[in-house]
C-alpha cells in the first residue's frame, strides 16, 4: 500500500547518469548507491511537499504545502529541479519537463549531494532507511486516523508540530542523562528531610577551628542544603528536548505517545538539513560546477548551463543565498589551502604585499574541502573559515531591525558584526533557545518553559498561539518566561485565558 | 498520488473558516480590496501551525551587496508578512488565496441559493491567449532573455566580432525575441449586470459602501454561474448616464432624484447592446428611495413594460438613508402587488443588511 513505483529512467538518461556517477567517483565523491526517478511537475510538487517522501503520514499542511508550490510553478514564479532523499539508497527526483542539460547539472548536483549525506558527521545518527521508516509512520497515524477520527488525530498532530522544533539538536552526539532502566526499583528514599552533614577532617580538639573552620562548615552545610533542593528539582536541569520531556512526562493516551514520538523522530531526521544548509548546498554547487564545466558540457549546452548556473547563485541584497555563500566558502577554502594561506607563520604576517602574493603552492586544497565536508556544519563552517578577506570581497554587510522605521536597514560592514550576526542566525538553527524548567511549576503539575534570551525578542502573536498548543499536551497551565521590551515576562495560558506579566525592573 | 487527499482536508479546512467567518466578510466589504483577476486573497485566521519564532525586535541579519550603513534592506512588513505583531493570540495570520469561483460557491452554499439556468445559446465567441510561441517584434516586458542572447551571440560570432578573450554579448535590434500568443475561441452563454445607483444628494459615502459591497458579491456569484459576465454601471440623480466602475462607485452628485431616467437609460442599453433573446439581464438598482413623487408613475410604468419583462432579475434595494423619505419602495411594492418573480425588492438599514438582501436578491434563482 505504501509503495510507489516509477519507471525506470529512458536509455538518454540513463547513460547520462552512468556518465556523471563515474565523473563524480573519478573526483574521490563517496554516495550512496543512487536511484533516479523521472518525474512529472505535478509529481515532484507533491512530493517536495511531503519533504520528499511520497508515502509520508497524511496531514493537511502538506495539502497546502501542494498548494502553494502547484501555484507558484502555474504562475511561473518558481520551480524545483531537483529533491535529494537522505537515504540508502539515496533517491532524486528529476523533474520530465527539464531540458537534458538541465538534468545533466541537476544530476552533478546531487551526487554532491548524495557524498555530503554520506559522509558529513552531522548526518552520521539519522536513520539511513528512512524511506521505510516514513512509510512506517505513515501507516501508524492512518491507522490511529482509522480508529480514533481524522479530525482528532490531525489536530493532535497539530499541537505536536508546534513544538517540533524543541528539540536538542546535539542530543544525538553527546550524553546528557544517564540511560533510565525500567527495571531500576533502586528509588532514593522518600523522605530526604535529613540534611546532609559536611564532611571533616579530623583533629584534635584544640586544632578543631583551623582544620575545620565553623564559617566552611557553614558555607558548606548551605551549598549541600541547595544542591539537594536542586536536586528534588523536577527536572534536575533544564531539558532542552521539550518533545522528549512531553513523551515521558505529559498525560497522553498510547496512540498520543506514539504520534508525538513519530513526530519528534522526523524532527531529528531533518535536523541536520537545517544544520548544512549552507556547507550542502555550496558542496553540491561546487561539483556541479566543477563536473559540468571540465567534462560535463557540449558546446551547444553552455549557455543554457550559465543561465540556470547564475540563476541558482543569484542573491539578493535581504537575504543570503546559501548555494553562493557555499560555494564561495569552499573555494576560497581551496584556494587558501593551494597557496598555503594558513597557519602561523601566514597568521603573523604583517607585510601587505608578502601577504598578497603570498603562495607556498601547498596544494592542499581538495584534501581540505573533503575534510571541512567531513567535520563541519554551517556554525562551525563560518565560525572556522569566514575571514575578513572574504567578508570584503563578497561585500558582505550586517542589517538589523529599526523599530521607528519598521524596516530593516544596513548597521554595519565590519567585520566582527557580520560574522557575529551571521553566526547568531545559525545558532539553534535560526531559532529561539528554548527549554524545560519546572515540570510542577509552583508544586501544581504546570509547566514552565524558559527562553534563554540572546537579544532577540520572541514574536508574542506565535508564542501565545503556541502556548495553547503546549497546554493541548500538557493537560495543565503552561508557562513560557521570556523578554519582552528590555523586560523580563512571562507568558501563560490556562486553557482558558493568556496572561502577560511583566517584572518591572528592567534587564537592559 | 495521495497529497489529492491531504489538498482536499486543506481545502475543506479552508472553507469551514471561511464559512465560519462568511457574515463578518460580507459586511465589512474587506475582501474587496484584496481582489486579483480571479482570485481573492483571504485572511485566515489559525490555520498556520504556530511555532516559537524570533520577532522583529532585536533581529537582523547578514546580506550581500551596495549600500551604505543605513540603507534599508527591506520593510519590516516584508520581512514578517503580516507587519505589527500584535499581543493578541491569532494575530498571525495566513493569508489563503481562493479563486472567485470557489468563493461564490462557499458563498451559494451558506445563503443555500439556487444554480441559475441560463437561457440563450452559447453565442459569442470569447478569445482566450496563451503564450506558447515566440516572435520577432513586441513588447520589451514579454522579451526572451536566453533566445536574444543566443541570437546576439550567433550573429557575433558568423561576424566575427565575437572575442572569446572578452565575451561581450549585445543584442541589436534585429536580435530580439518576444513571447507570443496564440488564441483560441472560447464559447460561451451570456450575461450582463446593470447596476443603477442614486447618487442624489441624500446618498452618503457609507450608503456607497453599502452598494459597492452589495455589487461584489452579487458579481462574485453571478461570475461563477456564467463564463463570462459584462457590467454595466448607470448613475442618476435627476438626469441618468452610463458610466464606468470607478466613477460608479466614487461619484457624488448632488441633484434630486429622478428614478426614471435611470431606467430610460437602462432600457435603451439593453435595446441597442443586449438583445433579450440573446442574454440573460440582470439588474440591480440601489437608492434611498428619496424618489420625486411625480416621476414615481413614469418610473412604475416603464418597469412593469419593459424593464421587468426583458431581465432576468430585477432587484431593488433599498439602503436606509438619514436624509430620504424612502417611500419609493412602498410605490414598487404596491404597484407590484402579487408577488411578481423577476422583480425582488429588499430594505437595507446598514450594514448588517447586505447578507439578507443577497438571501433575497439571489435566492430566486432566476
Amino acid at each position: 500500500m505504501a509503495t510507489v513505483t516509477f519507471d525506470p529512467l529512458p536509455a538518454d538518461l540513463a547513460e547520462i547518469q552512468a556518465k556523471m556517477e563515474s565523473h563524480a567517483r573519478d573526483y574521490g565523491l563517496d554516495f550512496f548507491p543512487t536511484v533516479f526517478e523521472l518525474v512529472d511537475a505535478d509529481q515532484l510538487n507533491a512530493i517536495a511537499a511531503y519533504g520528499g517522501f511520497p508515502t509520508r503520514y497524511p496531514h493537511w499542511r502538506f495539502g497546502m504545502e501542494y498548494e502553494q508550490l502547484s501555484k507558484g510553478y502555474a504562475y511561473g514564479l518558481q520551480k524545483i529541479y531537483e529533491l535529494v532523499i537522505n537515504n540508502d539508497p539515496c533517491y532524486a527526483y528529476l523533474m520530465r519537463s527539464n531540458g537534458l542539460v538541465d538534468q545533466k547539472l541537476v544530476m552533478a548536483h546531487v551526487y554532491g549531494h548524495c557524498d555530503f549525506f554520506k559522509n558529513n558527521y552531522w548526518f552520521s545518527q539519522t536513520n539511513r532507511k528512512m524511506m521505510d521508516q516514513m512509510a512506517n509512520h505513515g501507516n501508524r497515524v492512518r491507522r490511529y486516523m482509522d480508529r480514533f477520527g481524522v479530525e482528532e488525530v490531525e489536530t493532535f498532530i497539530d499541537a505536536c508540530l508546534s513544538i517540533e522544533d524543541l528539540i536538542d539538536i546535539h542530543s544525538p552526539f553527546v550524553k546528557r542523562f544517564d540511560e533510565k532502566s525500567r527495571y531500576d526499583f533502586d528509588h532514593p528514599p522518600d523522605h530526604v528531610d535529613e540534611p546532609p552533614q559536611p564532611g571533616r577532617f579530623e583533629s584534635k580538639h584544640y586544632m578543631e577551628p583551623f582544620i575545620n573552620p565553623p564559617h566552611y562548615l557553614a558555607e558548606e552545610a548551605q551549598r549541600l542544603h541547595e544542591a539537594q533542593q536542586s536536586k528534588s528539582h523536577f527536572p534536575n536541569e533544564p531539558v532542552r528536548d521539550v518533545m522528549l520531556f512531553l513523551l515521558e512526562h505529559a498525560p497522553l493516551k498510547p496512540w498520543q505517545l506514539d504520534v508525538l514520538s513519530i513526530i519528534r523522530d522526523e524532527a531529528y531526521y531533518f535536523a541536520p538539513q537545517a544544520q548544512t544548509k549552507i556547507m550542502n548546498e555550496g558542496w553540491a554547487s561546487y561539483w556541479h560546477s566543477t563536473i559540468m564545466t571540465r567534462q560535463g558540457l557540449d558546446a551547444a549546452d553552455v549557455v543554457h548551463y550559465c543561465d540556470h548556473h547564475s540563476g541558482t547563485l543569484a542573491s539578493s541584497p535581504d537575504k543570503l543565498n546559501p548555494y553562493k555563500l557555499g560555494i564561495e566558502l569552499f573555494r576560497d577554502v581551496e584556494d587558501r589551502w593551494n597557496k598555503g594561506r594558513f597557519g602561523k607563520d601566514y597568521d603573523d604576517c604583517d607585510d601587505f604585499a608578502a601577504k598578497r602574493d603570498w603562495n607556498t603552492n601547498a596544494g592542499l586544497g581538495r584534501e581540505k574541502i573533503f575534510e571541512v565536508r567531513k567535520i563541519h556544519n554551517d556554525l562551525t563552517f563560518i565560525d572556522e573559515f569566514l575571514t575578513l578577506d572574504f567578508c570584503r570581497q563578497y561585500k558582505l554587510f550586517q542589517f538589523g531591525y529599526n523599530p521607528s522605521s519598521d524596516a530593516y536597514a544596513i548597521e554595519s560592514r565590519a567585520f566582527p558584526q557580520v560574522k557575529q550576526q551571521l553566526l547568531f542566525n545559525l545558532t539553534n538553527v535560526g531559532r529561539p533557545i528554548i527549554a524545560v524548567r519546572d515540570g510542577n511549576y509552583k508544586n501544581r503539575g504546570e509547566l514552565f518553559l524558559e527562553h534563554q534570551y540572546s537579544g532577540v525578542e520572541l514574536k508574542v502573536s506565535h508564542a501565545l498561539d503556541t502556548l495553547v498548543n503546549v497546554h493541548r499536551l500538557w493537560g495543565r497551565p503552561v508557562h513560557i518566561e521570556t523578554v519582552l521590551d528590555g523586560a523580563s515576562a512571562t507568558l501563560s495560558f490556562d486553557g482558558s485565558e493568556h496572561k502577560t506579566e511583566k517584572s518591572e525592573e528592567s534587564t537592559a | 498520488m495521495r497529497v489529492e487527499h491531504d489538498l482536499s482536508r486543506f481545502r475543506k479546512i479552508v472553507r469551514g473558516k471561511i464559512r465560519q467567518n462568511l457574515r463578518k466578510y460580507i459586511t465589512h466589504g474587506e475582501m474587496i480590496g484584496r481582489k486579483g483577476r480571479d482570485l481573492v486573497s483571504i485572511p485566515i485566521p489559525q490555520l498556520d501551525v504556530p511555532h516559537f519564532r524570533y520577532g522583529k525586535n532585536g533581529s537582523g541579519g547578514v546580506g550581500q551587496g551596495e549600500g551604505e550603513e543605513g540603507t534599508p534592506v527591506a520593510s519590516g512588513e516584508a520581512e514578517n508578512g503580516q507587519g505589527q505583531a500584535g499581543s493578541d493570540p491569532g494575530a498571525h495570520i495566513l493569508e489563503v488565496e481562493v479563486s472567485l469561483d470557489e468563493l461564490a460557491a462557499i458563498l451559494g452554499d451558506e445563503l443555500e441559493l439556487p444554480r441559475i439556468e441560463p437561457k440563450g445559446k452559447d453565442r459569442i465567441e470569447q478569445k482566450k491567449a496563451r503564450y506558447s510561441s515566440i516572435r520577432r517584434t513586441g513588447p520589451e516586458s514579454l522579451r526572451h532573455f536566453k533566445r536574444t542572447y543566443m541570437e546576439a551571440m550567433r550573429r557575433q560570432i558568423s561576424s566575427n566580432t565575437y572575442v572569446p578573450d572578452r565575451p561581450r554579448v549585445v543584442p541589436i535590434r534585429d536580435d530580439k525575441r518576444y513571447r507570443s500568443w496564440t488564441e483560441t475561441p472560447d464559447p460561451q452563454a451570456n450575461a450582463v449586470v446593470i447596476y443603477l445607483m442614486d447618487v442624489s444628494g441624500s446618498m452618503t459615502d457609507e450608503q456607497k459602501e453599502i452598494v459597492r459591497t452589495a455589487a461584489f458579491w452579487l458579481d462574485a456569484w453571478l461570475s461563477s454561474q456564467y463564463q463570462g459576465v459584462e457590467r454595466r454601471y448607470i448613475i442618476h440623480d435627476a438626469a441618468a448616464k452610463q458610466v464606468d466602475e470607478h466613477t460608479f462607485y466614487h461619484t457624488r452628485e448632488s441633484g434630486g432624484t429622478r428614478i426614471s431616467s435611470a431606467y430610460k437609460v437602462c432600457s435603451d442599453l439593453i435595446a441597442s447592446e443586449f438583445p433579450p433573446s440573446e442574454w440573460n439581464i440582470y439588474c440591480f438598482q440601489f437608492s434611498d428611495g428619496d424618489n420625486w413623487g411625480e416621476d414615481n408613475e413614469k418610473s412604475l410604468e416603464l418597469l412593469r413594460e419593459t424593464l421587468v419583462p426583458q431581465a432576468n432579475l430585477f432587484c431593488y434595494g433599498q439602503v436606509e438613508s438619514p436624509y430620504g423619505s424612502g417611500e419609493y419602495i412602498r410605490s414598487l411594492e404596491s404597484a407590484f402587488q402579487e408577488a411578481h418573480p423577476k422583480l425582488v425588492v429588499a430594505e437595507i438599514e446598514n450594514k448588517d443588511g447586505i447578507y439578507g438582501c443577497l438571501k433575497r436578491f439571489l435566492g430566486t434563482g432566476a
